[in-house]
């Protein structure tokens, strides 16, 4: 092999790619907080808005989910600008991240509204409960413990999917790295060096949301990206 | 040299999501025979096998697709091949793809009562028996749905091989809007052409789903 792996001029480069990484966890976390807010009210308004409603965010839904990633950051970045707004790569990274997050989780917000029986909601009215306590204590803290796994699966696969914005040329880890890449031809080394970071954010970013979990639940929950794929496994009894 | 989008460009577009219908299937041909080993090896291997295979998909599922993709691209060239992007997106979204579906067929083992394996023990089976008659046919009804929703996860995912050259639907978009200059009449056909592709797969998976949601709790 006439190849000599050369990881010096890459790490010299750490405070470039721990400037991405700061970057990358804004980025990240801006979108999955926005995105998960709009997941929140577009399941609200599916399982408590009127007909009309439900259908226009089914439409939302299913128009996302069918359609990559990429092309709908394509969309966003170069569509935008034609509706008059001008806006910098980041931001329409991060609208395209939110608009995507924001249909995922409201598939998994509704299927976990409709697993809260109307019983429930009619003993919270017998209970004299304003319908914001209602919503609050009876529909959406219940519901947020049945989908918690599945929500910590589809967000995990958010952050991820932020080393895609660089295609658009938003700054993060990636577009650093493919920089740092073009300018010391070190192509291996630096992604292998970004891989490990990425692997070492993500699997923090998880133990993250299982200490969130024993704060909110006190309880250990399974919450693997997998879950997601096999809704049927999991909600089989002991 | 600018010109308007024509109407051969929209056949350009077609041939281009013939590859990533192609790459679909190959990456998910050998990701679905990496899966089964994953599966395997995590349900009835031994300690280590079971150890490496946990590891295997829990690093998998850690990274993004888009740095596996530029692992293979710049590893493979690193060993010497001077392969097209066509094997090194091949291999990213295989790797990819096995990861996904070991956990998915994992699942959907795991999800048999453990009455059906006792009382498939109980008439002498052994274990290669007791997995082709009793436990797979019942699991492969379970697994079916999201392996199906995996499939259109799988098609979505494959637009970042664009990211590497390989020319693909997403990657002949681009093409087209750097001569063309028309990304939004450019990229909404591209979305289109992929919501035609997974739209199908992903409502099929969802009534496969009820239907056997429905079976159960009948």
């Amino acid at each position: 092999m006439a190849y000599q792996m050369q990881f010096r001029s890459v790490l010299q480069r750490m405070p470039e790619l721990m400037d991405g990484v700061i970057l990358t966890i804004q980025l990240g976390s801006t979108a999955i907080a926005l995105g998960l807010t709009v997941g929140v009210v577009g399941a609200a308004g599916r399982s408590y808005g009127p007909r009309w409603l439900d259908r226009c965010i089914g439409g939302y839904v299913e128009v996302i989910r069918n359609t990559p990633l990429l092309v709908q950051l394509f969309l966003v970045f170069f569509g935008l600008p034609l509706l008059g707004f001008r806006v910098s790569a980041n931001t329409a990274a991060l609208v395209g991240l939110v608009v995507n997050l924001g249909a995922y989780s409201t598939e998994i917000f509704r299927s976990g509204f409709q697993a809260i029986v109307p019983a429930q909601i009619q003993a919270g009215i017998a209970l004299a409960m304003s319908p914001w306590q209602i919503f609050r204590h009876v529909i959406f803290f219940p519901a947020l413990k049945i989908v918690y796994p599945a929500l910590v699966g589809q967000v995990t696969l958010t952050f991820l999917s932020t080393s895609i914005v660089s295609a658009i040329s938003a700054a993060e880890l990636t577009s650093v790295a493919n920089t740092i890449e073009s300018q010391t031809f070190r192509s291996l080394e630096t992604y292998i060096i970004v891989t490990i970071i990425y692997v070492v954010m993500t699997l923090l970013f998880r133990f993250l949301c299982w200490l969130l979990a024993q704060v909110l639940f006190g309880s250990v929950r399974d919450y693997r990206i997998s879950r997601r794929l096999t809704p049927v496994a999991t909600e089989v009894a002991p | 040299m600018m010109r308007t989008f024509m109407i051969t460009d929209l056949y350009f577009l077609l041939y281009a999501a013939g590859w990533t219908v192609i790459i679909t299937l190959v990456s998910f041909c050998f990701g679905g025979i990496l899966g089964l080993a994953i599966a395997l090896a995590k349900l009835f291997g031994g300690k280590i096998p079971r150890l490496i295979a946990t590891a295997f998909v829990e690093l998998l599922q850690s990274t993004p697709v888009l740095m596996l993709l530029f692992l293979s691209f710049y590893g493979l060239n690193y060993l010497g091949f001077r392969l097209p992007p066509f094997i090194a997106a091949g291999a990213a979204l295989s790797l990819f793809a096995g990861a996904f579906l070991g956990e998915i067929w994992r699942g959907s083992i795991e999800a048999i009562e453990k009455s059906q394996w006792e009382a498939s023990e109980a008439l002498a089976m052994t274990r290669f028996q007791q997995c082709r008659y009793i436990i797979f046919p019942q699991a492969i009804r379970i697994a079916l749905a999201p392996t199906i929703g995996f499939l259109a996860q799988l098609i979505k995912n494959t637009s970042i091989a664009a990211l590497i050259g390989f020319v693909e639907i997403t990657r002949a978009g681009q093409i087209l809007n750097n001569m063309t200059f028309q990304p939004f009449l450019i990229f909404s056909l591209v979305a289109v052409i992929y919501f035609v592709i997974c739209y199908p797969l992903s409502a099929y998976s969802q009534r496969l789903e009820e239907k056997l949601n429905a079976s159960r709790s009948a």
